[in-house]
């Protein structure tokens, strides 16, 4: 997997340290170097961490010491760790850092398809992109390498499709970690006006030297074509959706590939100067188009995800690009109207199940539209059956949306989130509704792990209830239930009844996960088997 | 050798095993090998795919382009359906008929059968009865990658080889129950196609 050649990447290029939070497609990066047994004998740290900003600065604060080190998130993991992420661009990196982070073009397990780039460009950091498992695997090691050498952190961008597809990858010589080193100027990480203002003019007159690294780079690459009616730009992934479409894998065209940014300006200004035209193919939003076009758009004709010969939103494939290549497009079979859409639900004998028909009668009376939900499985709850929740926005916005609502008069207003979820970023907004007694009703769901992503532990584990009670909710307003379909009456006579309190209160429905639950019973009886064939053969 | 497989099933039927096992025999044969799967919110009981492709050749995209997959290989009849667009037109439709009923609008099971005969190339089983036979009924995917197996080009000890990889850690009766599995949907096929 794209997410695994990362991983060991980073521990074949002498990483001290990981660190994340778990997010579709990103989670197995870090998986990977947590139960890698050569990671653990070299030593290397591999945390799961509250979110993703206390992840960045951890792995930022590793790079301080000399060491290299990784921090991986999902694309809107960037936005929660953007503070640290534009700010690290101005500090600066001692030891190599490489912020991992994987974007989900056509959402397969997100609220948005944001394109990562963006990011990199408003930071002005080096990005790499690659374009398969290999160079996704070759890749962490420039990345580490441009980071050392220009003492700023590197930007690894991918995409669903490379994260979680397999191919072969060839490693490298292992290198081994670097010995722990101050930086050598020691106020190189004190962002105060008058340093913050030297540091960034650093970063300023790098720029010249990052395009300069694009130019020279192995990844991006012009290929001559004799047809010039036509320029290309592929971009990542793209440019094997490109290769796809001629199956000797020449293409007729000149082709600018780019795998790392700054754009570089050499291979594209050649191909604007000999094309008549350029079609521009890339993964996620329409930024290199954007930036060949210009907004005045007075020059030759570019195309692509701006002008529809790509559509604007989704995932690329083989057939868009074939498409916009101008291939004949051949009659498909259509998918017979009686398939039926097959949506994911919630696992049989999950927890939130009880803790949903709970609050859906408990709800009854006051009607529909009246709770905030968060992310992680129990969104799922928001199809049928349940039809439970109104909203899913952001990681933590469950509590502070609940509380402007209540804010504005709705009554009662009730949160729904997680227990991983709550420690990510819902605590801040519960100690603002303690502080000004709003009336909310919090559901903090506790199945005590990181369940969508696959059974993370979760940081809330055995604190939930002291968290609570250190941000001043009200003892007696602390109701931990058994989400269990025997106790479905009592549970929902509590929840009724703190829906009812004038105040902050905090139901706690604590259940394992069910997935969770089997594995260690699995597990557990793996051991046991063991321990029995052990017994007859002594 | 080219072959472009698309794997379909509902989240938690072992498509992942079918892919890991073909994998483990083309890899053994030197293969090129590309494996695009689906993780995250569809595992919980959604529909999942994978594009499995395997080449003599290297491989450009992770994605095979619709109307070019040489097979499509299902563990649940619906689902077989659902992915028809990237099937070619010499190509296979491998699928079990026994469905995964977990919606309330699961279409008539009868229709859905009419559907998968309608195709020119195709083999239907029920592998869970199969699967049931061989010891176990979450055998079923391997009963299903029996059935595909005499349309892979790949030499059968080689599936045969790659189950006792991938099962042996778990144990000597899983390894034989998956290859009686394999061996039913393989004879199935050979008997059916």
């Amino acid at each position: 997997m794209g997410d695994e050649a990362i991983a060991q990447a980073g521990i074949d290029a002498g990483m001290s340290g990981i660190y994340a939070y778990p997010g579709t497609p990103s989670t197995e990066i870090t998986e990977y170097v947590r139960v890698s047994k050569e990671a653990k004998e070299k030593g290397v740290v591999a945390s799961w961490c509250a979110n993703e900003k206390t992840a960045a600065e951890a792995a930022l604060g590793m790079s301080y010491a000399g060491k290299r080190t990784m921090t991986c998130m999902k694309h809107v993991g960037l936005n929660v760790a953007a503070d640290v992420f534009l700010n690290a661009s101005i500090t600066g990196a001692n030891g190599g850092i490489l912020f991992v982070v994987a974007d989900d073009p056509s959402m397969h397990s997100s609220q948005n398809e944001q394109d990562s780039r963006y990011y990199g460009k408003f930071a002005m950091i080096p990005v790499l992109e690659p374009s398969n498992q290999q160079e996704a695997y070759d890749m962490v090691h420039l990345g580490f390498e441009l980071s050392e050498k220009y003492k700023i952190p590197v930007m690894l961008r991918i995409t669903t499709r490379l994260a979680h597809s397999r191919s072969g990858v060839a490693r490298k010589q292992s290198r081994k970690q670097n010995q722990f080193k101050l930086p050598e100027n020691l106020r190189q990480f004190v962002l105060l006006p008058a340093i913050a203002r030297k540091q960034y003019q650093g970063l300023l007159n790098n720029q010249p030297l990052f395009q300069k690294e694009s130019e020279e780079s192995e990844y991006n690459t012009y290929t001559p074509g004799e047809d010039k009616t036509l320029g290309i730009v592929a971009c990542g992934l793209a440019y094997n959706y490109l290769m796809e479409n001629y199956p000797d894998r020449k293409v007729p065209h000149p082709v600018v590939k780019i795998c790392q940014y700054p754009l570089p300006h050499k291979h594209i200004d050649k191909l604007y100067e000999e094309c008549e035209k350029i079609l521009v193919l890339e993964e996620g939003y329409p930024i290199v188009e954007e930036m060949i076009k210009g907004f005045m758009d007075h020059g030759k004709p570019v195309t692509g995800r701006l002008d529809g010969a790509i559509p604007r939103a989704g995932e690329l494939n083989p057939n868009i690009v074939g498409k916009a290549l101008g291939f004949p497009q051949e009659k498909l079979a259509e998918i017979p109207s009686l398939v039926a859409s097959r949506p994911p639900s919630l696992c049989k004998g999950c927890s939130h199940i009880d803790s949903f028909l709970g609050l859906n009668e408990a709800l009854e009376s006051y009607g529909q539209g009246r709770v905030f939900s968060d992310i992680g499985c129990y969104t799922l709850s928001a199809l049928p059956p349940y039809e439970s929740i109104n909203t899913c926005v952001d990681m933590g916005a469950s509590i502070t949306m609940a509380k402007g609502a209540a804010d504005a008069g709705m009554k009662p207003s009730v949160a729904v989130i997680g227990d991983s979820t709550f420690t990510h970023s819902g605590i801040t907004g519960l100690l603002d509704a303690v502080n000004e007694k709003t009336n909310i009703t919090v559901f903090i769901l506790d199945n005590s792990t990181t369940g969508m992503t696959g059974g993370q532990p979760s940081s809330a584990y055995g604190k939930i209830e002291d968290i609570c009670r250190g941000i001043g909710v009200e003892e007696e307003h602390i109701r931990v239930l058994k989400p269990l379909r025997k106790h479905h009456e009592e549970n929902t006579r509590i929840m009724k009844e703190e829906l009812e309190y004038d105040g902050v209160s905090v139901i706690i429905p604590r259940r394992e996960c069910i997935q969770t639950l089997n594995k260690r019973m699995r597990q557990k009886f793996k051991e046991k088997e063991k321990a029995k064939a052990a017994n007859k053969n002594a | 050798m080219k072959k472009d497989i698309i794997l379909a099933g509902v989240g938690g039927q072992g498509i992942l095993s079918i892919a890991a096992t073909i994998g483990y025999a083309a890899v053994e044969l030197g293969l090129y090998l590309k494996q695009a799967e689906v993780h995250g919110m569809s595992q919980r009981g959604g529909d999942v795919q994978s594009h499995l492709r395997l080449s003599s050749n290297e491989i450009a995209s992770d994605l095979i382009p619709r109307g070019k997959a040489d097979m499509i290989i299902s563990v649940e009849p619906m689902e077989s359906l659902r992915y028809l667009p990237y099937l070619g037109k010499e190509g296979w439709l491998i699928t079990n008929t026994k469905p995964f009923i977990n919606i309330p609008n699961y279409p008539d099971q009868e229709k859905v059968m009419q559907e998968i005969e309608s195709q020119p190339r195709y083999v239907a089983l029920d592998a869970e009865a199969l699967a049931d036979e061989a010891g176990s009924k979450k055998s079923a995917n391997m009963v299903i990658l029996g059935a595909a197996s005499p349309f892979l080009d790949m030499d059968f000890e080689k599936l045969e080889n790659a189950i006792r990889f991938i099962f042996g850690k778990k144990g000597e009766e899983l390894v034989d129950i998956n290859l009686k599995a394999l061996r039913s949907g393989r004879k199935f096929a050979q008997e059916n196609k």
